[in-house]
């Protein structure tokens, strides 16, 4: 169903300090996407200026990071560190204040409208909300017809409505359930609908936003073996946005550790889960509770003090530092850069 | 130990234009002097109306306790009148809101908001009731509490707004604390904070706790035991090890079994609960777990299973517990 075009490697990326990719991080020639130093800083206020102190929100705040075609890259950190944000600005829901975004060889930042159209149904998105992201006055059949036919994917009228149950049985929904409207269908369901919207367009990359952090424990499951099944099925790659560690290690190749704006570790999944380097992954681990009340009793926890530092107002030098365990005086001097530790492992920590 | 709140054949529902929703079907469950005890449950299950239904705060007319008993310290709470219950509520028995934004006065600041309360309940003059509201923020956790004082709502995070949540709850030194799932909106870290705060204090001044989660993994650490509800009832019940360890109702099994767990090696695939809760004004015949069960038997759709006791302390509500428990322990 993924016709997959060829497409051109991204070019060697350039070194950069400070969020910027190490030596020796060249991106696979396989690399589907890859972001370079993306920086999206919102104006406080709408953009207005008050006595020249305007404010700026630092929501992403020099991001680096690839990924190959067919895998799932996990991003992960606490509310408002600007996961979503990195997600819009690859969907270039917004524009980056800086930085590129290469897809399939082709910086996204840099193209005119007429240029992006072609490639647009080519990154879809699965929102968090299954609630507020389908369309209340549509029927599930019109949600999923309709996209097709405005990037004429099916453009015959008759062939659009034969996919329609195609796609519904592929994500587990009764074709019948194609004349309802979202409000009749259970959490789990709209979900499913929103899945089979994003397949409707035959995309390569889907950037997933906590798609089931609103879901039900019994259901999340039910969502995740589908994702996972349908990514194999199409060669999908999955941007997975989630604030839920244990499903990230479930879902993910490689993991990123967003704080603040910026990734403070990448590496492959298990190296991330065995032997985390950054002194936040490892307090967001420890964090992460675990179903079983006698080894709950004898584990040890790190409890991080204070909350999330506002993005209007990072901290100086390392900007975990103020709630860093093991934090010396330099951390609140120097920002510490992403370096490569071990190969495949960078971690931005002047300690590790 | 006594209990101290004991809720037997609790039937709380709602009587809408589309029908009558069993939001609570027949509960019963304790919480002993000093005591962690959980509620744990799907969204929509009836763990909030439950712990309204304590409260007595249901929202009339179309929700109603239609029977059952609630017994604090021995006295039935449905027996009391409006004024004797405002005197329990906020004093004896405190609950903390699933959302603290909605639950606090965005009008109002925090301080005046934790002194009206000990004015009215405990008869503080003003002086008397700013000194306690400083107190609290303290023992919350919040900096520089003097300060804060005069601050507002909007004006706190969340982690924060819920560890007011707290210090108001303890503000007239309860001996019962419901918490509605005090930690669900809040990221993973704030979560273990405040988690830790609310067992700390619940150690140090000797209050019981019903903590109320949509999540087995987030209880596993601070229960001492656990109530299971399926769809308005508690389907399996017993001290929090042998929940976790040695499950007898299938959807218990299935929640413990559907979620990855970071202290296990990988799956290569998850194991859902297949199908989803039933409409609680449609409930199917016999075992509400019955269509997404797995060890499901003739009877299973046909008669209600009884919580019974399955060993010393544990009750599980399923026809084959039985069998349940033989293949856990396999
Ligand atoms: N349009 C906007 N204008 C101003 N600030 C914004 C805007 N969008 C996002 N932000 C700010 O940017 C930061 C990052 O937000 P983002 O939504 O990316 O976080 P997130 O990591 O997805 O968080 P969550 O886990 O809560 O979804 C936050 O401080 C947020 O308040
Ligand atoms: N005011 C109300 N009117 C009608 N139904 C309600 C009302 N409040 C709750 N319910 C229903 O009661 C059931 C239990 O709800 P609740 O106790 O809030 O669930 P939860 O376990 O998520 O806390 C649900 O089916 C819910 O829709
Ligand atoms: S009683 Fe029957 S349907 Fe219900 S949980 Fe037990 S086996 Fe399953
Ligand atoms: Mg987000
Ligand atoms: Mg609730």
């Amino acid at each position: 169903m993924t016709p997959s075009e060829p497409f051109r490697a991204p070019a060697s990326p350039t070194q950069s300090p400070g969020g910027g990719i190490g030596r020796g991080a060249e991106p696979p020639s396989a690399a589907i996407l890859e972001v370079r130093n993306l920086v999206k800083h919102f104006p406080l206020g709408g953009g207005r200026v008050f006595g020249g102190m305007a404010g700026l929100v630092r929501a992403v705040d020099g991001v680096s990071f690839w990924i190959r075609k067919g895998e799932t890259l996990g991003l992960v950190g606490e509310s408002g560190c600007g996961k979503t944000t990195t997600g819009r600005c690859i969907l270039q829901l917004e524009r980056p204040t800086s930085g590129e975004v290469i897809f399939e060889g082709r910086d996204l930042t840099r193209l005119s409208p007429a240029e992006f159209r072609p490639l647009r149904r080519k990154i879809q998105v699965i929102f968090q909300d299954p609630y507020s992201s389908l369309n209340p006055r549509m029927t599930v059949g019109q949600i999923i017809a309709e996209p097709m036919a405005v990037h004429g994917i099916v453009p015959d009228r008759q062939a659009r409505k034969a996919r329609v149950p195609e796609l519904l049985s592929r994500v587990g929904i009764l074709p019948s359930l194609a004349d309802r409207y979202p409000h009749e269908l259970s959490g789990g369901q709209r979900q499913r609908i929103g899945v089979a919207r994003a397949l409707a367009m035959e995309p390569s990359l889907i950037v997933c936003d906590e798609p089931v952090s609103a879901l039900d424990v019994s259901i999340q499951a039910q969502i995740i073996n589908l994702l996972e099944d349908l990514q194999a099925e199409f060669h999908l790659t999955y941007l997975f946005v989630a604030h839920d560690l244990s499903v990230v290690r479930h879902i993910s190749d490689r993991v990123a550790v967003m704080y603040l704006g910026k990734i403070v570790e990448l590496a492959d999944r298990q190296a991330l889960y065995e032997d985390p380097l950054h002194p936040y992954t490892k307090a967001l681990l420890s964090a992460v509770p675990i179903p079983d009340p006698a080894l709950e009793a004898t584990r040890e926890r790190v409890v991080l003090k204070g909350e999330v530092p506002s993005a209007l107002s990072p901290p100086s030098g390392c900007a975990f530092h103020p709630r860093c365990p093991i934090a010396v005086d330099e951390c609140k001097r120097v920002v510490p850069e992403l370096r490569e530790i071990r190969p495949g492992h960078r971690a931005a920590c002047i300690l590790a | 130990m006594g209990a101290l709140l004991e809720v037997r054949d609790l039937t709380t529902y709602f009587f809408t234009g589309a029908g009558v929703v069993r939001a609570v079907d027949g509960v019963s469950y304790d919480v002993r002097e000093g005591e962690t005890v959980a509620l744990v449950g799907e969204s929509g299950c009836g763990k909030t109306v439950s712990a309204l239904s304590v409260m007595r705060l249901v929202a009339a007319p179309a929700g109603r306790i239609v029977s059952g008993q609630i017994l604090f310290r021995g006295r039935d709470l449905l027996a009391l009148d409006e004024e004797g219950m405002r005197r329990v509520r906020g004093r004896e028995i405190s609950m903390v809101f699933q959302e603290p934004m909605t639950s606090l006065n965005p009008v109002l600041s925090i301080g005046r908001q934790l002194t009206e309360t000990v004015e009215i309940h405990l008869g503080m003059t003003p002086a008397q009731a700013r000194g306690r509201a400083v107190e609290l923020l303290g023992l919350v956790g919040i900096p520089d509490p003097g300060r804060r004082l005069a601050q507002y709502p909007h004006q706190f995070s969340g982690g924060m707004r819920q560890r007011i949540m707290i210090a108001m709850a303890l503000s007239c030194n309860p001996v019962l604390i419901l918490a509605d799932e005090p930690t669900t909106a809040l990221d993973v870290t704030i979560q273990a904070q405040i988690l830790e705060l609310m067992k700390d204090l619940s150690r140090r001044l000797g209050v019981a706790m019903l903590i109320i989660a949509h999540n087995l993994g987030v209880v596993a650490r601070y229960a001492d035991r656990v109530n299971v509800m399926y769809a308005g009832k508690i389907i399996e019940r017993g001290t929090a090890r042998e929940i976790y360890a040695n499950p007898r109702h299938p959807y218990t099994l299935g929640l413990l079994r559907s979620v990855p767990r970071l202290d296990e090696p990988r799956k290569s695939k998850l194991d859902p609960i297949e199908g989803q809760p039933p409409d609680l004004m449609r409930l199917p015949d016999g075992c509400a777990f019955s269509p997404r069960c797995r060890y499901v038997v003739e009877r299973c759709a046909r008669d209600i299973p009884p919580l019974g006791a399955v060993s010393d302390g544990h009750d599980a509500a399923c026809w084959v517990a039985d069998r349940v428990g033989q293949e856990v322990r396999a």
